[in-house]
């Protein structure tokens, strides 16, 4: 039986999809350098070195590899962290515009209601706990776990990691007082914009665990070309 | 392979972010974010206050940072006698230099007000400042119109004979009714650590543009002809001149 090639993604979706992959993780790892001149987490409106931390990070703090840069550089991670941010709060907001109005988020990332039901979603769980993937025509479209981790990080992770942020800027502060209110503190924000990033971090490393066990050249070339071959049905 | 080659790829990302990162060119591309920042921020945020707090939010202990002690001998004798030889000079650009002693300044409208100082590191301190707006002062001065740019100096050298602290701010941060010459933390004159006898607070930025022991207030045109040209003594060594984010 000859495979079947659909087109998966459009160009829109592949063209965003590498920018803002390059962007999230510079912009994770500039985060983490930042992160280290003060490698304290502190719930509420104030916390310092004398106050009383939610998690400490021991000197060094993270490790080189994981920040940029590398070396410890609060004022060039801040450079990166903040061009990166202007360059994602474009990108996003162009994705989101052509998404949303485009019918991507509609046709293929909200899912049906007989897929949000919990034997549905337990059931496509199981599946790929034990690695056995949709396949043939059922791989046509996302399942329902990817929809799901897809939506979460585009409508719920990336909006509070941009309010978290923007609740640090004092200056920003004096504009949306009740960002703090919303938040807790400037320090409540700083913990989750440190959480959601972690997040975000979780769910690069499973995207890409399931982009390796799905078929990686497959994967990467439909993200690329947009041609994607429907991986045929295992024999039993 | 997959592995190795995704390895290869990080490490050479990784390897050419550094390399961008000491590339003064790539740092000024980087650095026009900051610009834009700046211009953003000045029109959403405009004149708008900065959260004040309530006593019960203030902050156990408000900790030093930086110089905790200038330590010259200028300033030395200066400390000695109670600072009551101390002048805060106010000129460049302006039609009447003043010099101002602690008593004068005491003797202006005050300001009081407990607002939170977040550290470019990360952390944040809630304390009770007490001094005189900068606007009153500037207003007994008359800057004239070139003037474009406040800029503070201050007694500390942060690095020996590496030119002493100094920071800058524009004019409409100098005119903000919370941007204040600080003469008392919390209820107190403020503590050598904390910059006695007189700093700067300007509310809506981060804790380095907040200069302490302050000796001259000059209203200047133009920023590149002092220290090294960026505005402040960490803008000199990469950090941003608009420190509001």
């Amino acid at each position: 039986m000859a495979a079947t090639a659909i087109k998966r993604h459009t160009l829109p979706t592949r063209l965003l999809h590498w920018v803002n992959a390059l962007c999230v993780f510079l912009v994770l790892m500039s985060g983490l350098n930042i992160f280290n001149a003060d490698p304290r987490l502190y719930w509420g409106q104030f916390g310092a070195i004398t106050d009383k931390a939610l998690l400490t990070i021991g000197s060094p703090g993270i490790p080189g590899w994981a920040t940029l840069p590398t070396w410890r550089d609060l004022a060039t991670a801040r450079h990166w962290h903040f061009f990166l941010a202007w360059v994602l709060i474009f990108s996003s907001a162009l994705y989101l515009l052509i998404s949303l109005f485009g019918g991507h988020v509609r046709r293929d990332l909200l899912p049906a209601r007989s897929e949000i039901a919990p034997s549905h979603i337990a059931h496509d769980l199981w599946n790929h706990l034990r690695l056995r993937f949709p396949t043939g025509e059922a791989a046509r479209r996302y399942n329902v776990l990817q929809k799901l981790s897809y939506l979460g990080v585009i409508f719920l992770l990336a909006p509070l990691i941009l309010a978290t942020g923007l609740t640090m800027s004092p200056g920003f502060d004096a504009a949306c007082p009740w960002l703090l209110t919303l938040f807790g503190g400037r320090q409540s924000a700083r913990t989750l914009h440190f959480g959601a990033a972690m997040l975000v971090a979780l769910f690069i490393v499973v995207h890409l665990t399931m982009v390796v066990l799905a078929g990686p050249l497959n994967e990467i070339r439909s993200m690329i070309t947009g041609r994607y071959v429907l991986p045929a049905a295992k024999s039993e | 392979m997959l592995l190795r080659s995704g390895t290869a790829f990080g490490g050479l990302l990784l390897g050419g972010c550094d390399r961008l990162s000491r590339s003064p060119t790539f740092e000024g591309i980087l650095a026009s974010a900051d610009s834009l920042t700046y211009r953003v921020q000045r029109l959403l945020v405009g004149n708008a206050l900065a959260r004040e707090f309530t006593p019960a939010e203030l902050s156990p202990v408000f900790r030093s940072n930086g110089t905790d002690d200038p330590d010259t001998d200028e300033y030395n004798a200066l400390r000695e006698n109670g600072f009551v030889d101390w002048r805060l000079m106010i000129g460049g650009l302006v039609a009447r230099p003043l010099a101002l002693s602690l008593a004068q300044l005491r003797a202006l409208p005050q300001r009081t007000q407990i607002t939170r100082h977040d550290c470019v590191e990360g952390w944040s301190a809630i304390g009770k400042w007490s001094g005189v707006p900068l606007g009153t002062v500037l207003d007994l001065a008359q800057p004239s119109p070139a003037a474009r740019f406040i800029v503070l100096y201050c007694a500390d050298e942060l690095e020996e004979g590496d030119g002493g602290y100094y920071e800058s701010i524009d004019l409409i941060d100098a005119y903000h009714p919370q941007t204040l010459l600080a003469y008392a933390l919390n209820d107190k004159p403020l503590a050598v650590g904390n910059g006695a006898p007189l700093r700067l607070r300007v509310e809506r930025q981060l804790g380095y543009k907040h200069a302490k022991y302050l000796m001259r207030v000059e209203a200047v045109a133009d920023l590149k002809v002092i220290g090294r040209g960026k505005g402040g003594y960490w803008e000199d060594r990469g950090y941003a001149w608009y420190a509001g984010i």
